[in-house]
């Protein structure tokens, strides 16, 4: 019996309290960095795109949502020529970016992606690609890869030693 | 002028009880920590108008299996014997439909005849947990209207008239709250299950019963069940005003702001009992009744009665 009438007085009590609710529209929630909303595909500090076209978002991808084609550019570097996600069939679960090698997929906080027709869910390269370089600043994938490319040759990478020539017989 | 007061009395808790949709569920997300319905017209008033818009629109289905006179009369039952009861309330010294002589027990006639709309709603669905509930809502109001009259006896020795007028000028001096405060705390109990409002909303335990005795019904027909329970609501409300709490009398303010005060006081009572108190099991709340309340009851009526025989000898 007490603790009944303690209970309504603790619910009363409750009566005085600022509500817990955030008002959406208006009052947006605090998202941290790391949420997994709209996914996005970053470019490198230099300004060019990090995506190397290597398909493993699109395997490890659990519906199925993302396909690209791959290509490659006249100085070696291997880009997408096409990239496109389905976001209706999006889950969000952020497989895709443990899986991406260049840090070039990224998910956003941004969740604010309804839409009235299913076509526009689908996002292309140019919806997708932004001018930053998300959430790691200072990445860039050719730079610390031993991979070379026209105006980078092998060893030129960042902490990468020269090649050893292994025909020569002096240390 | 008397034509007036009657539809006024009697439009009132209809009003009322469309306006107490909104209050409950402002009030109730307040307690819980939220905001309710606000986003409709100021302070979210404009969900009454989109709730009834809703609700007479919605399709009126008839299931096929149903004893269908039956099944249409029990939800206007409710309505009805709520709004015959709001008819004996006095209001002020001057409004009030009418002053009979036996108020008191026209108002638990009228609640009792309530139980009727509930069972037959449950029996005419014909749907096992329909009937389910109505068969627990008649245990239920059965067994809580034996003590919810026992308990009013001591205010009837107290004011030697069953008038609720009458009642309301003996607690010129004092209210019968405290001389009556055992009575009143098995009244609100008993009016809080005659109602059947939670913690004693066994009849629907939406949890194990679907809706129970309203599991069928659809539409302005549903409607009419929550129209009859803010009406019930409204009246057990204004009945503990009435016996308990001076009905209009109060310094200053005139009397039908005191009672309009008191009535929402208690209308925010019941929704604090709903937001704070867990569905007791069936079996207890009838244990509770018959071997708590009635003997309690009937103890109240005892001495009640013999310090009345004292003081008068």
């Amino acid at each position: 019996m007490l603790s009944m009438l303690r209970t309504i007085w603790t619910v009363f009590l409750h009566l005085f309290r600022r509500p817990v609710t955030v008002q959406y529209p208006e009052e947006k929630p605090y998202l941290p960095p790391r949420y997994r909303g709209r996914i996005i595909l970053s470019r490198d500090p230099d300004g060019d795109e990090r995506c190397v076209g290597c398909y493993l978002c699109s395997a490890a991808c659990p519906v199925d949502c993302i396909a690209l084609q791959a290509g490659e550019r006249e100085d070696g570097r291997r880009y997408p020529e096409w990239f496109r996600i389905n976001f209706s069939r999006c889950i969000f679960c952020g497989l895709c970016e443990e899986a991406c090698p260049t840090y070039a997929i990224q998910l956003t906080p941004d969740f604010e992606l309804c839409d009235f027709d299913r076509q526009s869910l689908v996002y292309e390269k140019k919806d997708l690609l932004i001018d930053g370089t998300g959430k790691y600043p200072g990445y860039n994938f050719y730079r610390v890869a031993g991979l070379a490319i026209s105006g980078k040759d092998k060893g030129a990478s960042e902490n990468e030693d020269k090649p050893v020539d292994v025909k020569s017989l002096l240390p | 002028m008397q034509i007036v007061v009657v539809l006024g009395v009697l439009n009132a808790p209809l009003i009322l009880a469309a306006l107490l949709i909104w209050l409950e569920r402002r009030f109730l997300a307040l307690l819980q920590d939220r905001y309710g319905p606000n986003r409709v017209g100021p302070l979210g008033l404009g969900i009454v108008l989109a709730d009834m818009i809703k609700i007479f629109t919605k399709e009126d289905w008839i299931p096929p299996f149903a004893d269908r006179a039956v099944f249409i009369l029990a939800p206007a039952v409710i309505v009805v014997t709520g709004l015959m009861s709001v008819a004996v309330i006095p209001i002020t010294e001057t409004i009030g439909v009418t002053d009979l002589n036996i108020g008191l027990l026209f108002f638990l006639a009228m609640s009792s005849m309530g139980v009727y709309s509930v069972v037959l709603a449950g029996w005419a669905s014909n749907n096992k947990y329909a009937l389910l509930g109505g068969l627990r809502a008649s245990a239920q109001m059965v067994s809580y209207e034996v003590f919810m009259g026992l308990s009013l006896m001591g205010v009837v020795l107290l004011a030697g008239s069953f008038s609720l007028r009458e009642i309301v000028e003996a607690q010129r001096d004092v209210w019968f709250i405290v001389p009556q405060f055992l009575g009143f705390a098995i009244f609100f109990i008993a009016g809080l299950a005659e109602t059947h409002r939670l913690p004693f909303d066994l009849p629907e335990a939406e949890a194990e019963l679907v809706a129970g005795f309203h599991s069928e019904y659809s539409g302005m027909k549903f409607g009419m069940f929550f129209v009859g329970e803010y009406v019930g609501v409204t009246v057990v409300s204004a009945m503990i005003v009435t016996l308990f709490f001076g009905g209009w009398m109060g310094p200053v303010l005139p009397g039908i702001v005191w009672f309009g005060l008191k009535l929402l006081f208690f209308i925010l009572v019941f929704i604090t009992l709903r937001a704070s108190l867990p569905r007791p099991r069936f079996d207890q709340l009838m244990a509770f009744g018959w071997k708590v309340l009635l003997p309690l009851s009937l103890l109240n009526l005892v001495v009640t009665a013999g310090v009345l025989l004292l003081l008068k000898t």
